[in-house]
């Protein structure tokens, strides 16, 4: 099956690339034309009228076509199928929502909204700097020839099954950290976070964000270490001429060029935090309260981990209710998503590379 | 102005010789093993490491600002925090490897793969119909996806290169991926209620909402190989007389075969692990069920959050499966990663 020449082969691109993508078309037309081969040109088809004799163009045209405005329809349906399954709930009468559901829409969603929103963010807190620090290491700090193992190695990180990482967080991560959780109380416990009594099963919403920490810890790593290899090779070794030490070099030359790059890792990692279900449904024994205090038994849910634990035993309006909650999860996904791309947007003229 | 005159003096001067490294290393490691035991009373290896970490960063910091300068002295804090944030990394790979491999080998035994959960409450019974069930639905989920994610593909780089249509669908492939997964069960249900009637629980229904989430993949790692393929193969086979598709079919297609294979495997084992939306679409079940359309379907993940999070009287019973069936999950994503990066790299078509 093998033609002769050809440039392909290489693990497929996957998605959280995305964004990525978005800011290196924007960013740098000079090193596009050195790292790319060329590419598909939409001129240098042949003329593409088809011929009645050969059917076969139009057939597969069409084919193509299909597919691709097959995923507009199924993004449709989801949305279109979200709103209308949760309107009942959205527009229902409130004592029947009590009665029958959860009780009222807003206040009933916006305690599991917070939760998620705060979750995921302790969650980037925690991974953001220990994820450029990897990434920096890998591309710029490791021996050339461990640089690539090493990054497989953090890679595996992503190849774990959410679920598994649930287990490993309930029943391994929350014990082992109940004494460190009683250490900051009794010597932070001023500072609001660490107030209040520490639960005495670990199961506190630390525990899921350092879970979640870990799981968006390789997105983040991978999309920031392909960032950094690509900073331009000339101004680094400029800046290291002129006597930069390393870091010195690394601030001036890699970092700025990198930062689009960088904000995009982390909104994704944000998006793939808001929505992850499994490890908070897990790890996290919620309940329905707004809370800030990182230590105690009583923890905001996450939408997702509510949806989790409650769909399978729920029926008629709670079903409603419950997908009305998914559809909030996604408007708040989709706008993080949206700003990602704005930033890389706006941020790629400011970037260091040009 | 002292250290230049000592710069001439002798060549070593305003360095820090080799062995402050591992001195210093060895010396904070047994300080902050101590420290923690006069904290703490017992022998708390978190704790001590912790401090080992902050009391080396603290040494270096003095050293190297004393006798090399403040410049040099930020490079290697940068240096040390950096291995520090990798090092930190493999704590919880490293505790979660171990983990799964201690507790999940016990009953990573032979009925462990041939039994299902029928009939069986406390300890014995399988897995053997979660298996099936991640089977079933992966391999439904593949058959969906592949050929809508291929296709599109080649439209986005042979046929509409940067017309609007496609310009719309490179956006909403992008929005696809951030669908959170438990909405594409939530979204899988609702279609299934709607065809099947409500309430209605099915591997299919698993397999669709897999699909949502396989499809972004699968066009995102294809679009990028098709456009990998130079173009003088396809201004070849156009000069010989080929038409389009027939080049796409014949050229384009064989050239990246092996990328677009290593790209759907990926994929695979990238859903493979998803629960919540199976959790939601396919529901859960203790026996072995080989209709996709009909009655609840057990997968390996939704197996494994069952297992924990529903034991009966013998918890550890419960818990020893969740552990097996957590070792069965990673393997086999393990074994998919290992396959997609081999095909891409032994299959590759030939560059010179």
């Amino acid at each position: 099956m093998t033609t002769g020449v050809g440039g392909a082969g290489g693990p497929g691109a996957a998605p959280p690339r995305t964004l990525w993508e978005a800011t290196r078309k924007q960013n740098e037309p000079m090193t596009e034309k050195l790292t790319r081969p060329p590419t598909a040109d939409p001129d240098a088809g042949p003329p593409a009228q088809a011929d009645p004799r050969r059917p076969g163009e139009a057939i597969f045209r069409g084919l193509a076509t299909g597919a691709g405005i097959t995923i507009l329809v199924i993004l449709a349906l989801v949305a279109s199928f979200l709103l209308v399954q949760g309107s009942p709930a959205l527009f229902a009468d409130p004592a029947k929502l009590a009665s029958q559901g959860y009780g009222e829409f807003a206040s009933w969603v916006l305690p599991y909204a917070f939760g998620t929103v705060w979750a995921a963010l302790l969650a980037l807190l925690l991974a953001v700097p220990v994820a450029i620090g990897i990434a920096l290491f890998i591309s710029h700090y490791a021996p050339r020839r461990l640089a690539q193992p090493l990054g497989y190695v953090i890679d595996l990180l992503a190849a774990v099954p959410s679920v598994v990482f649930g287990l490993w967080g309930s029943l391994v991560l929350a014990p082992a950290v109940r004494p460190l959780y009683e250490a900051l109380n009794a010597h932070l416990g001023f500072i609001p976070l660490f107030a209040g009594q520490v639960s005495g099963t670990g199961r506190t919403i630390l525990t899921a964000a350092i879970v979640l920490a870990t799981m968006i810890l390789p997105i983040i790593t991978s999309l920031c270490r392909e960032v950094f290899l690509q900073a331009p090779r000339l101004h680094e070794e400029a800046a290291l001429a002129l006597g930069a030490t390393r870091w010195e070099m690394i601030k001036m030359a890699v970092l700025p060029f990198a930062r689009p790059g960088i904000i995009a890792a982390i909104m994704l990692g944000l998006g793939r935090a808001l929505g992850e279900t499994m490890a908070v449904t897990m790890v996290l024994s919620g309940s329905r309260n707004i809370t800030f205090e990182l230590l105690t038994s009583q923890n905001p849910n996450t939408i997702a981990a509510t949806i989790a634990q409650n769909f399978p035993e729920a029926f008629g309006l709670k079903t409603n209710q419950l997908i009305a909650a998914g559809l909030v999860l996604f408007v708040i996904t989709l706008a993080v998503n949206s700003i990602a791309r704005w930033i890389v947007a706006r941020r790629a003229e400011y970037s260091g590379a040009n | 102005m002292a250290t230049i005159v000592h710069a001439a003096e002798t060549l070593t001067a305003g360095r820090l010789p080799r062995a402050t490294v591992p001195v210093s290393l060895v010396g904070s490691v047994l300080l902050g093993y101590a420290l923690a035991i006069l904290f703490t009373g017992g022998a708390n290896i978190g704790l001590a490491v912790a401090l080992a970490y902050l009391l080396f960063l603290l040494v270096m910091e003095i050293a190297t600002r004393v006798v090399e300068g403040p410049r040099q002295a930020s490079d290697r804090r940068a240096t040390n925090l950096v291995v520090g944030a990798f090092v930190l990394a493999l704590l919880p790979l490293g505790s979660l490897v171990w983990e799964v491999l201690s507790k999940g080998i016990p009953r990573f035994d032979v009925p462990f793969f041939s039994q299902s959960m029928r009939n069986v409450v406390g300890a014995g019974g399988g897995a053997i119909h979660a298996v099936w069930g991640t089977v079933y639905v992966t391999g439904m989920a593949t058959l969906i996806s592949v050929p809508i994610g291929l296709l599109t593909a080649i439209y986005l780089a042979e046929y509409g290169v940067r017309n609007r249509l496609s310009k719309a669908i490179t956006f909403f492939v992008d929005v696809m991926t951030g669908v959170p997964s438990i909405v594409a069960g939530l979204f899988a249900y609702a279609l299934m209620g709607l065809l099947l009637g409500p309430g209605s629980r099915s591997g299919f229904a698993g397999s669709i909402a897999l699909s949502v989430l396989m499809i972004p993949v699968v066009v995102r790692s294809s679009e990028e190989l098709l456009k990998l393929v130079p173009n003088e193969l396809r201004e070849a086979a156009y000069a010989l007389g080929v038409p389009k598709w027939l080049t796409i079919v014949k050229v384009v297609l064989p050239t990246a075969v092996s990328g677009l294979v290593s790209g759907v495997i990926l994929a695979i084992a990238r859903v493979i692990g998803e629960t919540a939306p199976l959790l939601i679409a396919a529901g859960f079940t203790a026996s072995m069920n080989n209709n996709l359309f009909e009655n609840p379907m057990m997968t390996l993940p939704v197996f494994v959050y069952d297992s924990y999070a529903h034991p009966g009287t013998d918890v550890q019973a419960y818990w020893d499966r969740a552990w097996a069936g957590a070792l069965t999950l990673i393997l086999i994503v393990m074994i998919l990663n290992l396959a997609g990066r081999l095909i891409a790299r032994r299959f590759a078509p030939k560059t010179r």
